[in-house]
């Protein structure tokens, strides 16, 4: 608490500062926004307010198709990413301490260190060396590759919990004739819920908007709503840009909200 | 399991339990043997880090020993996991679960045994009334005292009906009227439902209150097993006479008399008569205890002269110190009767007269 007396608010310029950098992050964001909402054909000048560019987005089938397609890939690679991660946070929290388990948690969390556009390039080859010897070219090279990229944010929330949790519930569990499977199923996954629900809100949120990796990964007419977006921007900007990323900001921070509210209930 | 001729609940044979290994290496117990009887109220009594919750965690099957065996009613547990044990636990945080609510928990154990669910109903509704309970059957147990989570966390141990129940210093987080309180009520608990109790204090005055017999232990290992009265009256450590309430000692020479007992010759050269632990043949140098109770203080000489340097008022007692003339201090405890003050003043010049065969010799 000593250091709340320093009072770093009270620094010379630091509200300048501040307010330069809140500027910076909302500004651009605030004007797309706004802009979504212009009657006109332009993103920059103001025509007045109209809905005509949420209603063409809307009624526009190559974006309909690709928001399908990204909730499909984003909720079944949540999922599954969720599933695993529980399952190491388990293994990597129920065990006593033991050499390696460090390395351990430093493997789980590699993905958020790699760059991701080396494992972009990586699963590009690797992927196309299967599409031809399988001839298979579906959605599921997507789904492994989010999968993949959403362990580490699903894992996080998860162990954070674990380690939150009295051990010796489990113990009071078992010394009440509950068998290992009991014990789970009665005391620790009600109790882990919160933390496993906040890990794939984390994970779908993170999948949802993917660019790199879904754009080396996918096959012709594969495009999930960012990637869907980038190629129209390489083409003609209008406000149905706006639109759509508004209805996408607006979802996300709705997740985010309930994973900040998830996250903090305690029991 | 009824009428098995062994009346033992539990024995323990030459446990041992090594924690790490190296510059690391604790032994938590250490070649630990102790015989706990059908329906008794037993108490493990010791230091924080003597190796208790490890003896209990060991007997629940959360642990396993490092060297030696545990039987239950005759039985080798070894290969049974803890939810297979008939044993079951209170522990010092409680442990309640905290989505549950109170009739939940208590239902807990009997429902994972597989009993129908009227059984189990009947059983809860009975375990409540037991630890007068019945109203807050649908609260969650965190919305609950303190002193009420301790009597959940007892009834839902208790309902499945273990053969032994353990208890982990189950009063220590409460306040010391509630403790007292609460005491009383394990006491009369253990009555009525006629289960081993197997309860781990570091509180001696607890231990002696509540306990049939008592359990002394000290770095992992047990010094002395007996009744509350054995143990105070006739430590057979300096250590045990030590950890239970205070103690006077004395340096004395040692010879055998007749009827297993010992003389005692004081440093004043007073001859007094002293009870032998046994297995013990005295002789020579010894320690050898008084309680303060067990003393009076006398105008003259009585068995050691000395001379007063404190007196403490405690409402019931006083104590009384006095600085021996051979160097010692010697703490006498006497009854307050209705006349004020203890009839002594400091500074003054008494003798202290020790009870006939109060004094005990040490193993030392
Ligand atoms: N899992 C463990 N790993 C290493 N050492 C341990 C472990 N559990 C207990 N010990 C050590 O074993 C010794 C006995 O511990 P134990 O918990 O049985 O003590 P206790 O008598 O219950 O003490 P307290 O009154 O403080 O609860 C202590 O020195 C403790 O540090
Ligand atoms: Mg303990």
């Amino acid at each position: 608490m000593a250091r709340s007396n320093f009072a770093i608010k009270r620094q010379p310029g630091f509200a300048t500062i501040a307010i330069f950098c809140f500027a910076l992050l909302y500004l651009p964001i605030a004007t797309l926004v706004v802009f979504a909402f212009n009657a006109g054909r332009s993103v920059a000048i103001w025509e007045g307010f109209s809905l005509r560019w949420f209603q063409q987005a809307w009624n526009n089938d190559l974006v309909l198709e690709a928001s399908i397609r990204s909730v499909q890939i984003a909720s079944t690679a949540a999922i599954i990413a969720t599933v695993a991660a529980t399952m190491a946070a388990i293994a990597t929290t129920r065990t006593k301490p033991y050499r390696g388990l460090t390395a351990k948690y430093a493997f789980i969390n590699q993905p958020l260190m790699i760059p991701e556009i080396v494992t972009a390039v990586a699963l590009l080859i690797v992927f196309s060396r299967i599409k031809v010897a399988t001839g298979y070219s579906g959605l599921g090279y997507l789904i492994a590759a989010h999968t993949a990229f959403c362990i580490p944010f699903a894992y996080l929330p998860i162990r954070a919990r674990l380690e939150s949790m009295d051990l010796t519930l489990e113990t009071a569990a078992a010394d009440l004739y509950a068998t290992p499977w009991k014990a789970f199923t009665r005391i620790t996954l009600p109790l882990l819920w919160p933390g496993i629900i906040a890990g794939l809100m984390l994970a779908f949120v993170i999948s949802l908007d993917d660019v790199v990796i879904t754009e080396f990964v996918k096959s012709g007419g594969q495009d999930t709503l960012p990637t869907y977006m980038l190629g129209q921007l390489r083409r003609v900007v209008t406000p149905e840009m706006n639109a759509i990323s508004t209805v996408f900001l607006l979802i996300s921070i709705l997740i985010v909200t309930l994973f900040f509210f998830i996250s903090r209930r305690r029991t | 399991m009824p009428a098995t001729p062994d009346r033992n609940a539990i024995d323990v044979r030459s446990v041992s339990k090594i924690f790490g290994s190296g510059a690391d290496r604790v032994a938590a117990l250490d070649n630990v043997s102790v015989v706990i009887r059908e329906n008794e109220f037993f108490t493990l009594l010791g230091p924080s880090g003597c190796g208790k919750t490890t003896l209990l965690r060991l007997i629940a099957g959360f642990d396993f020993p490092t060297e030696g065996q545990i039987l239950l009613h005759g039985q080798d547990i070894a290969p049974l996991p803890p939810f297979k044990r008939p044993v079951n636990t209170v522990f010092q945080s409680y442990a309640l679960f905290p989505h549950m609510t109170v009739a939940q928990n208590i239902g807990f154990g009997l429902e994972m045994l597989g009993k129908p669910m009227d059984e189990v109903t009947a059983r809860v509704d009975q375990m409540l009334k037991l630890v007068k309970m019945e109203a807050l059957r649908n609260r969650k147990t965190s919305q609950i005292s303190g002193g009420q989570q301790q009597r959940v966390a007892r009834a839902r141990a208790l309902a499945p009906q273990p053969k032994v129940l353990l208890l982990d210093e189950p009063l220590s987080a409460l306040d010391y009227k509630l403790r007292k309180e609460m005491q009383i009520e394990l006491k009369r608990l253990q009555h009525e439902t006629g289960i081993t109790f197997i309860f781990v204090t570091h509180d001696q005055e607890e231990a002696l209150t509540m306990s049939d017999r008592i359990a002394v232990m000290s770095s992992g290992k047990i010094l002395q097993v007996g009744s509350p009265w054995d143990i105070y009256d006739k430590p057979s450590e300096r250590f045990v006479a030590d950890f239970i309430g205070e103690t006077n000692f004395l340096t004395a020479k040692v010879e055998p008399a007749e009827g297993g007992k010992a003389n005692a010759i004081l440093s004043s050269g007073k001859v007094i008569s002293a009870t032998v632990a046994e297995s013990l043949v005295p002789s020579g140098e010894a320690t050898i205890v008084v309680r303060p109770e067990h003393a009076r203080v006398v105008k003259g000489e009585g068995h050691l002269p000395g001379v007063i340097d404190n007196i403490v008022y405690f409402g019931t007692d006083t104590n009384i110190h006095v600085r021996l003339d051979d160097g010692g201090a010697f703490i006498v405890r006497q009854q307050n009767t209705r006349s004020a003050g203890c009839g002594f003043e400091l500074g003054e010049h008494v003798g202290i007269l020790i009870a006939d065969a109060a004094a005990q010799v040490l193993k030392d």
